[in-house]
């Protein structure tokens, strides 16, 4: 589905992200974590277009996407959420979610009730009600629903479930799995272990914006240098010291 | 047509009727002592629709699309010189000049917007941007010959339907109404559309909008020229009341804050906000003057540009959502 190909970003004498190569499966959930400013969302901003990166090659479907507008990738169908929120804060909630379904309906009729029912899938209630009187749940489904709601193939999620608490989590894992059914495959960056654990086939590991380590979630927690990654050069050898000295 | 459709536009269409209805009210209105008679009162009412019209252009880039323009003198003017020029140059009939002066218009819009849009000019800057390109025009339309240069343009005055100048002051006042009609009910189908749902996107966050895959330059170039066409329409019916232009009228710094002022003032981005702020900012100006007049046996000059900005501090205090906005507390839309 996403062929990432030797992809670098260079912001001046920053790398922020450094020969990276992954692939998305059709059909997955496929995951991507690393330590803060590892380049995760860069990578993003990368493959959604936001920015375009200084080498290297992105493949959607087996077409070359690199370097193309957001909004044609959207057409496309890849679709993306922030991870710092940007409701339309002006709208109600339905109002929202409709400027992603008139991607693929253009008549309001049409368009609205398509909203209403990806507003539904996600478990938002009381559409006409501003998005800027949501909580940070609703506005993390809020983001879910508008992505959603332009049809996408390809659904980029960037910590969607991060600030939210335990009972929330569990609220959303089953609303992303659901969305997965659909035949939607999903990228997502995420730190909350728990979820990444139960949701993703496949992790793949940033560091310093280099892939350090790829493979199921239990693979790469148990990887050395993914441990050292977050815990500090050397963490990975005490810990296992102190697990045999106890 | 369901009936929640009609019951979206039943507001814009009682409004209409209730102006059409006004000159009803005209021998009353002068006999309470309002007016000093009926062509005061149609004169001010025409002048209040015309401004109507400017601010509608202004509201849907403005308003509607959250690209503040402090330069929509550019159209105006383009609308006024081109509805004055096509007649007295070209002999063309006022009834023909009309949608050229429209389409001239929404040229220069485009052409504005495509440079300020393409070069990402937001906020500040893209008002700076528009503000300095109607004052180019206006030291142009100074200096050129084709517009009269500083004399100005003089339309000559043949009464007649087919001239669109109108022996009875209603049937001008009927003409700039059915423009502003017209106009109230685009923007309600505006608001009802996929072109109005993005544009007002674009406003609220371009990058949020880019990622649901809206074009925000295409949205953000059709806004302002849809916009400038209106507001030169606006600028073609002032040359067909007053039969004269300028520079300084024309592409004067008054039009573009006349035409931002009023739907700030009435509530932007809204229908009706436009209508409402200009009645509300010219009919105070006008009833401060008569009132200073009164009081002090002579006119002061500037006192309607005083009762503006004490319109503007209060309505910015007490009603940022405009005075729509008050009369919708706690409502729907």
């Amino acid at each position: 589905m996403l062929e990432v190909q030797g992809l670098t970003k260079r912001f001046g004498g920053l790398v922020a992200v450094s020969d990276v190569s992954l692939t998305v499966p059709e059909g997955s959930i496929t995951g991507l974590i690393g330590p803060n400013g590892a380049g995760k969302t860069t990578l993003f901003t990368l493959v959604s277009g936001f920015q375009t990166p200084s080498t290297g090659r992105v493949l959607f479907r087996g077409d070359d996407i690199t370097g193309r507008t957001p909004e044609s990738l959207a057409v496309l169908g890849i679709a993306r959420t922030f991870q710092i929120v940007q409701p339309f804060a002006g709208l109600s909630v339905l109002e929202n979610v409709a400027v992603g379904a008139y991607l693929r309906c253009p008549h309001r009729a049409e368009a609205m009730a398509h909203a209403e029912a990806v507003a539904g899938r996600v478990g938002l209630t009381d559409l006409g009600r501003p998005a800027s009187s949501l909580t940070v749940a609703g506005r993390k489904r809020l983001e879910l629903a508008r992505a959603l709601a332009t049809g996408p193939r390809l659904l980029l999620l960037d910590e969607v479930l991060a600030g939210l608490n335990p009972s929330e989590i569990r609220d959303i894992i089953p609303v992303i799995r659901a969305i997965r059914e659909t035949g939607v495959t999903i990228l997502m960056i995420e730190h909350v272990m728990q979820a990444v654990m139960s949701l993703c086939e496949h992790v793949h590991v940033l560091a310093n914006g280099r892939l350090i380590a790829a493979g199921t979630p239990a693979e790469v927690v148990g990887n050395p240098a993914v441990v050292e990654a977050y815990l500090g050069h050397g963490a990975a050898g005490r810990l296992q010291k102190g697990a045999a000295h106890g | 047509m369901s009936s929640g459709t009609f019951a979206a536009y039943r507001p814009i269409l009682i409004a209409i009727a209730a102006l059409a209805a006004l000159p009803l009210a005209v021998p009353m209105l002068v006999g309470a002592g309002l007016f000093a008679g009926p062509n005061t009162f149609y004169n001010l009412m025409i002048f209040i629709l015309i401004i109507t019209l400017a601010a509608q252009g202004w509201n849907i880039a403005g308003g509607y699309g959250g690209q503040f323009s402090f330069g929509h003198a550019a159209f105006f003017g383009t609308g006024a010189y081109a509805q004055a020029v096509l007649q007295t140059r070209y002999g063309v009939n006022a009834w023909a000049a009309l949608p050229v002066a429209m389409a001239l218009g929404g040229l220069v819009g485009a052409v504005i917007g495509l440079l300020a849009f393409r070069a990402r000019l937001r906020g500040s800057y893209f008002a700076l941007v528009t503000l300095a390109f109607a004052e180019v025009f206006r030291i142009l339309a100074n200096a050129t010959p084709i517009t009269g240069g500083a004399a100005g343009t003089l339309v000559p005055l043949r009464i007649g339907f087919g001239q669109m100048q109108f022996d009875a002051p209603a049937a001008f006042f009927y003409l700039a109404l059915a423009f502003v009609a017209v106009v109230l009910i685009l923007n309600r189908l505006l608001e009802r559309s996929r072109f109005g749902a993005w544009l007002v996107a674009v406003r609220e966050n371009e990058d949020a909008a880019r990622a649901l895959g809206v074009d925000t330059l295409t949205v953000k170039l059709k806004a302002i020229t849809l916009s400038a066409a209106i507001t030169a329409v606006a600028g073609a019916l002032y040359t067909q009341k007053f039969l004269y232009v300028d520079a300084n009228i024309a592409y004067g710094a008054w039009i573009s804050v006349e035409a931002l002022l009023a739907p700030i003032v009435g509530g932007i981005g809204t229908v009706f906000g436009p209508l409402i702020g200009a009645i509300a900012l010219i009919g105070l100006g006008e009833a401060a003057k008569t009132v200073i007049h009164a009081a002090f046996g002579s006119a002061v000059p500037g006192v309607d540009l005083v009762v503006y900005g004490l319109l503007l501090i209060v309505v910015i205090a007490f009603a940022p959502r405009g005075l729509i906005g008050l009369l919708r507390t706690g409502g729907g839309r």
